[in-house]
């Protein structure tokens, strides 16, 4: 019989959480990079929620989700600026061109 | 098998292929389309667990602001002239195996946790709660998040804009 409970949703979360780091580790696209950041950053918003429903009962873990998704949008307009600039500079948005400061 | 179930694992199955689907895309447009499915279905799972202004500022910013932003993000930067950015496979090969243990470690260790069933709370009226607490515990990560908010936004202008002609 099939439940939901804690277990499901953190094992949901660990899931995202590998797909995004596979994403941020393996992509070459800085932008793709990016995208597996936000899935990472859901899936920990993911279990705060969780645990903040099942195990705490107090409102505390909405609370860090809701910083969570603040930091989230500033980082990703930091980050796409900084890619503007990469891209202006390199004509590439490959992240493996830019190694200039390499030994 | 009760509603709250069934649409759990639709939603669960939708934010996993997804996010699988942003794993396999290698057209970068394709993997801004996937996080948009994986934002929405954790945005609805919010919901089921009784977030609902979570779920809304989570549509609203996540996937109404951030979102556009990539986009907006690939539209300046993707005129690479026919190169194509695959993960190398190498990398490809060694980042499976070791996500996949990762993965396989992080299961293991969740099914085993002895989680001690609790009755899960229903927060009556969470936006007035979460607006008490905003601005009574945590007035001061809320301040510091406005500042750092007018920080990037100067900061992003600042780093995007062309280059001074010498």
């Amino acid at each position: 019989m099939l439940t939901v409970g804690l277990t499901q949703y953190l094992v949901l979360a660990a899931f995202l959480f590998c797909c995004g780091l596979f994403v941020m580790t393996t992509k070459r696209n800085a932008v793709g990079i990016l995208i597996g950041v936000e899935l990472v950053l859901n899936a920990a918003c993911l279990n705060l929620v969780a645990f903040s429903r099942y195990r705490v009962g107090t409102i505390d873990g909405q609370i860090a989700t809701l910083f969570i998704i603040v930091l989230a949008a500033a980082e990703a307009a930091v980050a796409i600026a900084i890619f503007v600039n990469y891209y202006r500079t390199l004509a590439t948005i490959d992240v493996d061109k830019g190694d200039e400061l390499r030994g | 098998m009760s509603g709250e179930v069934l649409a759990f694992y639709l939603l669960a199955a939708l934010a996993a292929g997804s996010a699988l689907g942003c794993v396999i895309a290698t057209n970068i447009v394709r993997m801004a389309m996937c996080l948009l499915g994986t934002l929405g279905a954790v945005a609805l799972l919010y919901f089921l667990l009784s977030a609902n202004f979570l779920a809304v500022i989570q549509l609203v910013v996540y996937a109404g602001g951030t979102l556009i932003l990539i986009v907006f993000g690939i539209m300046v930067t993707s005129r690479t002239y026919g190169e194509k950015l695959k993960p190398r496979t190498s990398e490809a090969l060694i980042g499976t195996i070791v996500v996949l243990a990762l993965f396989a470690g992080l299961v293991a260790i969740l099914l085993r946790a002895p989680w001690t069933p609790v009755a899960p709370t229903e927060p009556s009226n969470s936006v007035a709660q979460i607006g008490q607490e905003l601005l009574g515990t945590y007035l001061v990560p809320f301040e510091l998040a406005s500042v750092l908010l007018l920080a990037v936004m100067i900061g992003a202008a600042y780093l995007a804009q062309p280059a001074k002609k010498e």
